[in-house]
C-alpha cells in the first residue's frame, strides 16, 4: 500500500516520459532493452518461479495443506517438515507454496479488473475532456482520499469479509491511479500530429482509440500494472490478516500470519516464513516494475 | 498566494462532498436492510419498521444524507450499533492514539528517508549506494503488520527490551513506530535520491562548484534545498498512507486507535463507528493534502499551480 503514493509522484513526471516510441513497439527491441537492465531481468525471473511454484509445485508435496496431525504440532524445521509445522500440526511449507496460487491469483485478478476499468475512464477523460474529465477526474479524487488500506478496508466491510470481497475491493483500490497515467497520456498523444491527420481523414473515435491512443499508453500502463500487482498482493494480505479477507483454514499468507499469531512466543518460525513469502512475491513484482520503468523511459539509457 | 489558497479550498468541496457521499451510502450499498441487521436475527417486522424509524431510514435518501452531513459537522455520529455509546465518545481518544502513531511515523519516515537519500546520492553508484538501495526496496516490499510481528519476536519476546504491546510510553512507542515507519523511510529515500541526482546535475551546481564553492556547501545549501521540495508532495500522502496503514500496526500492537477500533467493528457491522471513522480519517488525509500543496507552492516560486 506504501509504494501507492510513490508511484503516483512519479506519475507526474516520469510517466508522461514513457509514452512508446515506435522502436519499443516491437517486442524483440524491448526485450533487448530489458535485458540490459539487471534488476528488471531478476524481478522478472522470480516472477515466473513464482508461477511455476504456484501452478506444478502443489503436484510435489507429500503433506496435503489441510493435514491437521495434533502430535507433531509447533516442530520446529526439520528434514520431514522443512518449514516447521502450525498449531494444527500443518506442514507450513506446504501450506506456503498452495498460498502462492491465492496471492497471484488475487494480484492478477484484482489488478486487471482495476486496470481494465481505469483504463477505460482514463481514456474516455482524456480524450473527450471538458465537463466529462472535470467530472471523472473529481470522482478519481473522492476516491484517493481514502488513503492506503482504507479504502479497500471501507469496501470490504460494505460487502462483507471474504477473498473474492478482497479482490473487488483492490480492483477499485487501484482504478484511479490507471486512470491519472491513461488520461494523461492520451492527453498527450491526442494532440499529437500524426492523430490529427488521421482524424482528419475520417478515422472514428473508436479507430483513433484503439489505433493510436491505446497503443502509446501501453507502457507507462505495463509499469502501473507490474508496481500495482506489488501493491494489491500487499494489500490484500493485509486484509486477510485483519481477518477480513480469506478465512481459515485457507493457506493465503495473511491469514497463516494471523492465523499463527498466537504462537509466535514459543515458535518464531510460524510468523517469520509465510511474511517472507509475501516479502519475495512483493519484492518480485517491485524489482520488475522498476526495471521496466527504466528500460521503457528514454532518459535513462 | 491568496488567490491561489481560496481556490484550492474551493476545490476541497466537491472532494468532500464525495467523500460524505460515499460513506453516507455505505450504510444504504451493504447488502440487505440496515434496520434488519441493527435489529438483529429473527426480528420481526415490527421491530425492524421500529428501528428504521428511529434511524430516519423511511426518510428520502436525500434528506438522510443532509442529516448526516449536518450530523457529521457537529461530530454527532449517532450512537454505536453494538455498544450504544454515543460513537463520538468512542472515537474521541483513539483518534488521537492513531494520529499520534502516524506522526511520529511521518517524522521518523522523512527523517530517514531524507539522510539515507542524500548519503545514495552524493555517493552514486557506491557499495553504500548500492545498499541503501536495496534495503530501501525491500522496505517497501515488506508488509508492515509482518515487520511489526518481527520487530515484537525479536525485541519484545526475545530479548525482552521493550513491551510487547500498548500505547503510550516511549518504550512502547518505539516498535510500532519503525513497524509503520519503514515503508515510508523506503519511498521518501528512493525520491530523495533521485532527486538529488537530477538537481545535482543542473547548470547552477556546476556554477556553484565551478566558483569554489566547497562541496559540502554545495550539497547542502544548493542542492539539498531544492532537491526536497518534491519530497514534500510525498511527505503529505505519506502522513495519510500511515493513517490508513496503522489500522494493520494497531492490531499487530494491540494498540486501542481508531484503526482497530474499525477492524473490530467491521465483524458486528457496526456502522455508525465504522462510517465516523472512515468520514474523519478521509477528511483529514484531504486536509493534510491542502496544506501540503499550499507548502509546495510557497517552497517553489517558480511553479504556477494556476
Amino acid at each position: 500500500m506504501a509504494n501507492q503514493d510513490e508511484k503516483l509522484v512519479k506519475s507526474e513526471a516520469s510517466f508522461m516520459r514513457l509514452r512508446t516510441s515506435p522502436k519499443m513497439r516491437s517486442l524483440k527491441g524491448f526485450y533487448r532493452k530489458l535485458k540490459r537492465n539487471r534488476a528488471a531481468l531478476v524481478g522478472g525471473y522470480l516472477i515466473i518461479l513464482l508461477m511455476i511454484i504456484a501452478t506444478i509445485g502443489p503436484f510435489f508435496l507429500s503433506h496435503g495443506i489441510n493435514d491437521v496431525d495434533y502430535t507433531v504440532r509447533l516442530q520446529p524445521p526439520s528434514s520431514e517438515f522443512w518449514l516447521g509445522t502450525d498449531h494444527n500440526g500443518r506442514d507450513i511449507f506446504s501450506r506456503i507454496i498452495y498460498g502462492a496460487q491465492i496471492t497471484l491469483i488475487v494480484g492478477f485478478l484484482s489488478v486487471i479488473f482495476g486496470g481494465v476499468a481505469g483504463v477505460v475512464i482514463g481514456i474516455v477523460s482524456g480524450y473527450y475532456g471538458g465537463k466529462i474529465d472535470a467530472v471523472i477526474m473529481r470522482i478519481m479524487d473522492v476516491l484517493l482520499a481514502f488513503p492506503g488500506i482504507l479504502l479497500a478496508l471501507a469496501i470490504v466491510s460494505i460487502l462483507g469479509p471474504s477473498i473474492i470481497n478482497v479482490i473487488y475491493a483492490v480492483a477499485i483500490y487501484s482504478v484511479p491511479s490507471f486512470a491519472r497515467i491513461v488520461r494523461g497520456s492520451t492527453l498527450a498523444t491526442k494532440e499529437l500530429e500524426y492523430v490529427d491527420a488521421s482524424r482528419a481523414l475520417g478515422a472514428s473515435d473508436f479507430r483513433l482509440i484503439f489505433k493510436h491512443i491505446l497503443p502509446n499508453v501501453t507502457s507507462p500502463l505495463i509499469v502501473q500494472a507490474t508496481l500495482s500487482i506489488a501493491t494489491a498482493i500487499l494489500t490484500a494480505s493485509g486484509l486477510s490478516f485483519l481477518g477480513l479477507g480469506a478465512q481459515p483454514p485457507s493457506p493465503e499468507w495473511g491469514a497463516m500470519l494471523n492465523d499463527g499469531r498466537g504462537y509466535m512466543y514459543d515458535s518464531g518460525y510460524i510468523a517469520l516464513f509465510p511474511g517472507l513469502a509475501i516479502v519475495l512475491a512483493v519484492l518480485a513484482f517491485n524489482l520488475f516494475g522498476d526495471g521496466i520503468r527504466d528500460a521503457l523511459d528514454p532518459k535513462t539509457k | 498566494m491568496f488567490k491561489f489558497i481560496v481556490r484550492r479550498l474551493l476545490q476541497l468541496i466537491p472532494v468532500l462532498f464525495g467523500v460524505t457521499l460515499l460513506v453516507f451510502l455505505m450504510l444504504h450499498i451493504t447488502p440487505g436492510n440496515p434496520a434488519a441487521i441493527l435489529a438483529g436475527e429473527g426480528a420481526s417486522q415490527e421491530t425492524i419498521d421500529n428501528v428504521a424509524n428511529r434511524l430516519g431510514l423511511n426518510e428520502p435518501l436525500h434528506m438522510q444524507y443532509i442529516y448526516f452531513v449536518m450530523d457529521a459537522i457537529r461530530l454527532d455520529f449517532g450512537t454505536s450499533w453494538r455498544t450504544g455509546m454515543p460513537v463520538a465518545d468512542e472515537i474521541g481518544s483513539r483518534f488521537w492514539v492513531t494520529v499520534e502513531l502516524a506522526v511520529y511515523s511521518t517524522i521518523l519516515s522523512v527523517f530517514i528517508g531524507i539522510i539515507a537519500g542524500v548519503i545514495s546520492a552524493v555517493r552514486r553508484y557506491s557499495f553504500t549506494d548500492v545498499g541503501i538501495m536495496l534495503l530501501a526496496l525491500f522496505g517497501l516490499s515488506m508488509p508492515n503488520f509482518w515487520l511489526g510481528l518481527m520487530l515484537m519476536q525479536w525485541f519484545a519476546v526475545q530479548l525482552m527490551w521493550v513491551p510487547a504491546s500498548g500505547w503510550g510510553s516511549a518504550s512502547q512507542v518505539i516498535l510500532p513506530v519503525i513497524a509503520l515507519g519503514t515503508a515510508g523511510a523506503a519511498i521518501i529515500a528512493r525520491m530523495t535520491r533521485s532527486s538529488m541526482l537530477e538537481v545535482i546535475s543542473q547548470d547552477y551546481i556546476r556554477t556553484a562548484r565551478a566558483k569554489g564553492t566547497k562541496e559540502r556547501v554545495v550539497i547542502y545549501r544548493h542542492a539539498l534545498r531544492n532537491a526536497l521540495i518534491p519530497v514534500v508532495t510525498v511527505v503529505g500522502l505519506q502522513f495519510g498512507y500511515l493513517l490508513g496503514g496503522a489500522v494493520l500496526t494497531e492490531t499487530v500492537f494491540a494498540i486501542n486507535g481508531l484503526g482497530r477500533l474499525v477492524v473490530d467493528r467491521i465483524a458486528s457491522r457496526d456502522f455508525p463507528v465504522i462510517q465516523a471513522s472512515v468520514l474523519i480519517i478521509a477528511t483529514l488525509f484531504v486536509f493534510v493534502n491542502f496544506l501540503v500543496d499550499i507548502s509546495y507552492r510557497l517552497l517553489n516560486k517558480r511553479i504556477d499551480l494556476d
